[in-house]
């Protein structure tokens, strides 16, 4: 597989194959960790066009390792975007009738200003340096792009996991520049098992030796190893007992027997180790740490004064959440606790559990019911914002 | 269900609620209620329905509702959150009817309930004669598969209203034929003749 890797570089970090927004050292970021972020750039795509009422913006979050290619093919794997299930011309998040707009995450590796940027006051890549970033963090930038965009009020914000936190913190700060959102297998705050999950996947990129303390971008090294086995461990936890027995079983890679030896003796593990190798092509690894923290540290409740109703406290945007049956790394519970928080604030909700076996991962695949779901909130709610077709 | 599809107690239920209330719907079924009020009575309104497929209907009538139900989901509403709170058709399926009606009453200012008579005169004909669970077009599941599993009369009702400390503002029986019974017919008869009630309680 082409990367375009150098020894001092992680490819699209720092020349993506994308639209740049670059802000300068007078307009930082002002990070939750105290700190102003400057310059920094955002990496982002757009698809359709905006109308001139500027009333079709849909916003698209994207998930952990997720980035901007939404919906057009991925500069690094030549693969489809994460999310052409939904979003496309014709399809359910229409391009031909909405503007929609993805952008990589402050923190990411595919453009946006991360771990692998250069950092300006030392003119190597920031590895650790860079402060940590929040989901309060990456919508901030996010406003400031839609701002760039001259857009007063998107019309939807969409996303699933990681993507349906960041909806959440749209919503509860700047609930007058969403008319709706769509929160998807995701929650308010990110459980103890998952940080869990999270720590042992820094861990495994931390213990390898090619890490070198985070600086392995200078030393013309990479923790592939460590960051695969994360993501191997990860991978399992997008999945659901059901979908791997019935996608894998016990099955027997390219042999009859078993080997009485250490090799991928079965499918799931020749599946998983495809998995992580694919995946240090397409990401860096100190960006990984930086996501999973994200994620962590998320807790839109302790926010709002420790009451995730008060996160929602007056608002006029229109919320459909969508869970997962089979989803246990943001189990049903997880959408329901948001629910009955916008029940008590008073906002106008839908709320949906979708039957499946597919897990977490399910919101990225094919789910009828998942997206009748979509279509049918998207279509009346754009009817009532006035948005015709083209 | 009326030739037209609309159940003969919404037109009654409709009829009780001001224009532009905030009206929570428990049991949405598939929205039609709600998409009546909305369009007929400009409600802002919102449902709770257990089931995927009637969601997803009522989503796509681009109408708030959320899955959960009645004996689960209620607790999480503020006090007094909105104007009416109707539950049509469902108290009967409910585990905690009156846990569910006292929700009712603390969620909403006035509380709509409709629900099968039980002591509907060919109901009790069924049991004196036939010596069998009746089985009807309107209450079609057999004793084993009825999801009706705390069925009342008329009179049960009025007595759990006066439990709870609900007063009833209005009643209205409906009978066989989806007709509005004399409004000045004693207790017995409505509990005789009718076979849905429709009640408006306040607290």
């Amino acid at each position: 597989m082409a990367v375009k890797t150098t020894p001092q570089t992680f490819g699209e970090a720092t020349d993506p194959s994308s639209l740049v927004l670059r802000f300068g050292p007078d307009e930082p970021l002002r990070l939750e960790a105290g700190i102003d972020l400057a310059p920094f750039q955002i990496a982002y795509q757009t698809y359709g066009t905006l109308n001139d009422a500027r009333s079709n913006a849909v916003l698209v979050c994207h998930a952990l390792t997720g980035d901007q290619h939404v919906a057009n093919k991925h500069p690094v794997t030549g693969k489809p975007g994460w999310w052409e299930a939904l979003i496309g011309p014709g399809k359910i998040v229409d391009t031909d009738r909405f503007f929609v707009i993805c952008a990589n995450v402050i923190g990411g590796c595919l453009g946006s200003t991360g771990p692998a940027s250069t950092n300006p006051s030392s003119g190597k890549p920031y590895g650790l340096d860079l402060p940590v970033i929040t989901i309060r963090d990456m919508v901030r930038a996010q406003v400031m792009l839609v701002d760039h965009l001259g857009i007063d009020r998107l019309f939807c914000v969409i996303g699933g996991s990681m993507g349906g936190m960041q909806v959440l913190e749209w919503a509860a700060s700047h609930p007058e520049r969403v008319f709706c959102a769509l929160p998807i297998a995701t929650g308010a705050r990110h459980s103890s098992q998952n940080i869990a999950f999270h720590e042992v996947g820094r861990q495994a990129v931390m213990a390898d030796p090619d890490w070198c303390g985070g600086r392995y971008l200078e030393e013309g090294r990479r923790p592939e190893k460590g960051l695969a086995v994360a993501r191997m461990a990860a991978h399992i936890t997008y999945l659901s007992e059901a979908a791997l027995h019935r996608k894998f079983g016990r099955n027997l890679q390219d042999r009859d027997r078993l080997t009485f030896g250490f090799d991928a003796d079965f499918q799931i593990e020749s599946y998983l180790r495809h998995q992580g190798m694919t995946f240090v092509d397409r990401f860096d690894a100190n960006s990984y740490l930086y996501m999973t923290r994200a994620m962590d540290y998320f807790d839109l409740a302790a926010d709002h004064g420790g009451r995730l109703a008060d996160a929602f406290r007056g608002t006029k945007t229109r919320f459909c959440l969508i869970s997962f049956t089979s989803d246990w790394l943001f189990p049903t519970e997880e959408s329901r606790a948001v629910v009955h928080a916008l029940n008590a604030a008073g906002a106008s909700v839908s709320f949906v559990e979708i039957e499946t076996d597919k897990g977490h991962d399910a919101f990225l695949l094919d789910e009828p019911e998942f997206h009748g779901a979509v279509r049918g909130f998207l279509t009346a709610a754009a009817r009532d914002r006035g948005i015709d077709l083209p | 269900m009326t030739p037209n599809g609309s159940r003969v107690d919404f037109q009654l239920i409709a009829d009780m609620i001001a224009p532009r209330a905030r009206v929570l719907d428990v049991g949405s079924g598939e929205g039609e209620l709600l998409e009546l009020l909305r369009d007929d009575r400009q409600v802002d309104g919102r449902g709770v329905e257990l089931s995927q497929e009637g969601v997803n209907r009522c989503v796509a009538r681009g109408l708030s509702v959320i899955q959960g139900d009645a004996d689960h989901d209620l607790v999480y509403y503020p006090d007094k959150g909105f104007d009416y709170v109707i539950l049509s058709q469902t108290i009967q399926a409910t585990r905690n009817p009156k846990t569910v009606l006292e929700e009712l009453l603390r969620i909403g200012d006035k509380v709509i309930v409709s629900f099968p008579n039980f002591g509907y005169w060919r109901l009790r004909l069924d049991l004196f004669f036939r010596g069998r669970m009746p089985v009807t077009r309107d209450l079609p599941h057999s004793w084993y598969d009825t999801p009706n599993i705390h069925f009342c009369t008329i009179r049960d009702f009025v007595m759990l209203c006066e439990e709870v400390g609900a007063t009833v503002e209005t009643a209205t029986a409906l009978d066989g034929n989806g007709q509005k019974l004399g409004f000045s017919m004693p207790w017995w008869f409505w509990n005789f003749f009718g076979q849905q009630a429709v009640f408006l309680l306040s607290r």
